[in-house]
């Protein structure tokens, strides 16, 4: 192979700069890649990456900087200049037609077929000729909505394919992926490299840019940080690169004896989804003060149904929900989290969080008809605004006040407001729904030393997440929710990743 | 006289040209939204057609020029709705009542400026009614032939659009990005397809439908324009694109369903066959879209980005 200054440069940014009315998302970001290597750009959420690369694909204009392609200066008005030149992207949400076919989605845009009629017979034949081509098995007929995530990724891989892309984009590719998918994603990544295709991975996983990359660029508040072989990085440097200053990247998890008594129980749970379609069957387990349980499974398989069914947002069909020994199953949410149930939600911003209403709002809420933040039937918005002053600091939210809109914060700080609210009740009982998805490794290395500070209160925390990698880091029991029912439990010092994610997906045990 | 008298051929004969100007509404609307724009202008932009239609045809003595005029008038006064949601960024139900509401007005300022007074236009000396065209062979068809081979012009143009419009959305590689429009547009934006321009397009086609159907109204069924003669036609029209599942057929077939209604409804009220008084008939499309809307809606899934405003260039969250 030849060595690295040797290869061709593919393609090239000079003194990119990228103003938002509000924001420079991008300045002075000059980035060379190379033909054939698997490049990735690290960075911490709100860096500049997604812009970048919308930049290089033509969606977004700069404004300033010049773009190379081959060598040759380029300017991309819109897309459709940028897929004529050879690239490809797959975006982080993907841009998919759900109530179209694989075949109509891939050839969207560039049909086959003399004047306006679309000839399918010569798509389907291409999406199948395409799909061996490359290994990439799909069914050309089946409707976007009833495919698996990974494959939908892999209609979008085909979509950038079919238009002959020479640089494939892919932004935060593995975010939604079991760690299976991952890997198979990942030999794809390969399989395409193998064959001469250029390409771009928009990351803030660490792990990943040292599975996969040849090279990284760090960015880091719009800026080039750094950039890296990857043979010749570790994972501190990355880190302390991307977040600008040391970060603990696992953090450490002091042994600590629970409760023998458990603190909240649920027995042979039965809860239907939006369809009415069972969505926990029979679910089972139990949660003792000051430990952390940890539960793991695809998305999809009953955790939002089954985080709704303990706060009470949707009814129980049958089965008992125990709290310090009464069963709350039939108790409105309100009185649940009067007995010192509190909740962090998997998505903060439509259920955790009021946008619109200030911190002192958010961090009162549910609490606001009492003490200190209600006086009689008036709100007491001094007194909420020194309390939310006083978690600001002990939480460390970075705002300019407590009446700032929760919706002005980052994710990080919003999930602090949140935090901020729930641990500061003195809970008994803590059910935590994907603390960390979506946030940087700053972020996420605070909530989780929060959430461990909680477990050495004594306090028994069940936590829903779809991050191993969490429930590894936090987990001191780890129970795998598979169709709605736990079908394994397991000792996080006893067992790896790939045995919760066979479990995770259906495996069954081995008969003895 | 017999109840069941009425059940004859004429009803279904009725009902076809009662169902007329409701179909190519929903069949425009229909278009409109499954590029993502919500208009609930259909009813403006038909009396707007009706009225374009009537006054050229009463001046230059032909329909033919009148049914152009009043197609024309419709695309043009969508374009309002069209430059407000998709380039001003409105709220599509806002732009779309104001555009209701300005229609009425419009038509009886230029009511006033044209013929001198409000109310009804002077008559059309001769209409498309008068061009009542029986296929041959298809029209000998027993109750077949009458109801749908012994029409006038515009309804079987109507029947053209429903074919028209099945194969344009279904075959053809336009459609296609409409569909992507109204279900994903930045989608369909990333892979080089304007979005703007899809909804321009499905805008403008509601429009010179709903300027087809106002001319209906006004040069075909009748021979004078009179305001407020769409009558909640427009809206009717939106029943039926919903019940019909946001596709031309479905369109076509729940106007029908609507034109039945009316047909019976008149025949009530004409022939006293119940001791009721007879306005109470009047209700029956209106109680037929209820149902209908009610027991077949939720099994309709509307286009998933229909009314939800499209714009590029934003900064990442």
């Amino acid at each position: 192979m030849a060595s690295k200054s040797e290869r061709k440069v593919i393609l090239e940014t000079r003194g990119v700069y990228k103003q938002f009315p509000k924001v420079l998302a991008n300045q002075d970001v000059n980035i060379k890649l190379h033909e054939g290597e698997i490049l990735c750009l690290l960075g911490e959420n709100g860096a500049g990456k997604s812009t970048l690369m919308n930049i290089l694909y033509g969606l977004y204009k700069p404004t300033a900087g010049e773009m190379y392609l081959n060598g040759r200066s380029v300017v991309f008005s819109s897309p459709k200049d940028a897929i004529r030149l050879g690239l490809g992207m797959v975006h982080q949400h993907f841009m998919l037609v759900e109530t179209l076919t694989v075949t109509e989605n891939i050839i969207l845009g560039s049909e086959p077929g003399r004047g306006v009629q679309i000839d399918y017979r010569e798509a389907r034949k291409r999406v199948k000729e395409l799909s061996e081509t490359y290994g990439l098995k799909i069914d050309p007929d089946a409707m976007i909505e009833n495919l698996s995530v990974g494959l939908q990724q892999r209609v979008e891989i085909l979509k950038a394919l079919y238009r002959d892309a020479r640089i494939l984009i892919l932004d935060e590719p593995t975010a939604v992926l079991t760690p299976q998918e991952v890997e198979e994603l990942f030999g794809v990544i390969k399989e395409l490299r193998a064959s001469g295709v250029s390409i771009i991975i928009i990351t803030h996983k660490l792990e990943e840019v040292l599975d996969i990359s040849d090279r990284v660029y760090i960015l880091r508040r719009g800026k080039i940080e750094g950039e890296r072989a990857t043979a010749d990085v570790n994972k501190e440097e990355l880190a302390n690169l991307m977040v600008g200053r040391s970060v603990v990247l696992t953090v450490h998890r002091e042994p600590h004896e629970p409760h023998p008594e458990p603190v909240f129980e649920i027995e042979n749970l039965h809860v239907l989804d939006d369809r009415a379609y069972p969505a926990v069957n029979g679910l089972t387990l139990s949660v003792r003060p000051g430990e952390v349980v940890g539960i793991a499974g695809v998305d999809g398989n009953g955790q939002s149904e089954l985080a709704d069914a303990i706060m009470g947002l949707r009814p129980v069909q049958s089965g008992r929900l125990l709290h310090l020994g009464s069963d709350i199953a039939r108790m409105s949410t309100k009185e649940r989290i009067g007995r010192s149930i509190s909740y962090v939600p998997a998505d903060r911003q439509r259920y955790g969080l009021v946008l619109s209403m200030t911190i002192a709002e958010n961090i009162a809420m549910g609490y606001h008809d009492r003490s200190p933040n209600a006086r009689g039937i008036n709100l007491d918005y001094p007194a909420m605004a020194r309390r939310a002053e006083e978690l600001i600091g002990q939480f460390d939210i970075r705002a300019p006040g407590p009446l700032t809109p929760a919706g002005q914060l980052s994710g990080g700080n919003q999930q602090k407001v949140i935090l901020a609210r729930e641990f500061t009740r003195k809970p008994t009982f803590l059910l935590v729904s994907q603390p960390t998805r979506g946030l940087d490794v700053g972020a996420i290395e605070y909530i989780h030393s929060e959430v461990l500070a909680m477990r050495s209160q004594d306090v028994g925390v069940l936590m829903i997440s779809l991050e191993l990698e969490e429930i590894f880091a936090l987990a001191d029991r780890i129970l795998v929710l598979y169709e709605g029912a736990i079908v394994k439990e397991l000792d996080p010092d006893r067992t790896d990743e790939r045995e919760v994610g066979f479990f995770m997906t259906g495996g069954k045990e081995k008969a003895s | 006289m017999n109840v069941l008298s009425i059940f004859n051929t004429d009803l279904l004969v009725a009902m076809v040209r009662l169902s007329t100007p409701i179909t190519l509404a929903a069949i425009g609307a229909t278009i409109c939204e499954r590029s993502g724009v919500v208009n609930i202008a259909m009813e403006g932009i038909m009396i707007v057609g009706a009225f374009f239609a009537a006054v050229v045809a009463y001046f230059t003595g032909s329909p033919w020029l009148g049914l152009v005029a009043g197609v024309f008038a419709g695309g043009v006064y969508s374009m309002i709705h069209a430059a407000a949601t998709v380039s001003l960024h409105l709220d599509h139900t806002v732009s779309g009542a104001v555009l209701n509401i300005l229609a009425f007005g419009l038509t009886r300022y230029l009511m006033v400026l044209v013929f001198g007074h409000p109310g009804t236009s002077e008559p059309i000396a001769r209409t498309l009614g008068n061009f009542q065209v029986a296929i041959p062979l298809l029209s000998r068809i027993p109750v077949i032939g009458p109801i749908f081979f012994n029409q006038t012009p515009i309804v079987y143009l109507s029947f053209v659009m429903v074919i028209f419009f099945t194969w344009f959305l279904k075959k053809t590689k336009t459609g296609l990005h409409v569909r992507a429009s109204g279900e994903h547009p930045l989608a369909l934006e990333t892979i080089g397809v304007s979005v703007y321009r899809m909804r321009y397009l499905g805008v403008i086609v509601s429009g010179l439908m709903g300027g087809l159907a106002g001319a209906y109204l006004s040069i075909e069924n009748s021979a004078s324009f009179t305001e407020g003669m769409t009558n909640g036609k427009g809206f009717i029209a939106m029943a039926a694109m919903i019940s019909g599942g946001w596709r031309p057929v479905g369109a076509f077939l729940a106007s029908l369903f609507f034109g039945f209604a009316d047909a019976l409804q008149i025949r009530f009220q004409v022939f006293k066959v119940l001791q009721v008084p007879e306005e109470i008939f009047i209700i029956f499309p209106y109680i037929a879209t209820l149902l209908a809307v009610a027991g077949l809606v939720r099994r309709s899934r509307p286009p998933k980005a229909d009314g939800v405003d499209f714009m590029i260039e934003r900064p990442e969250e």
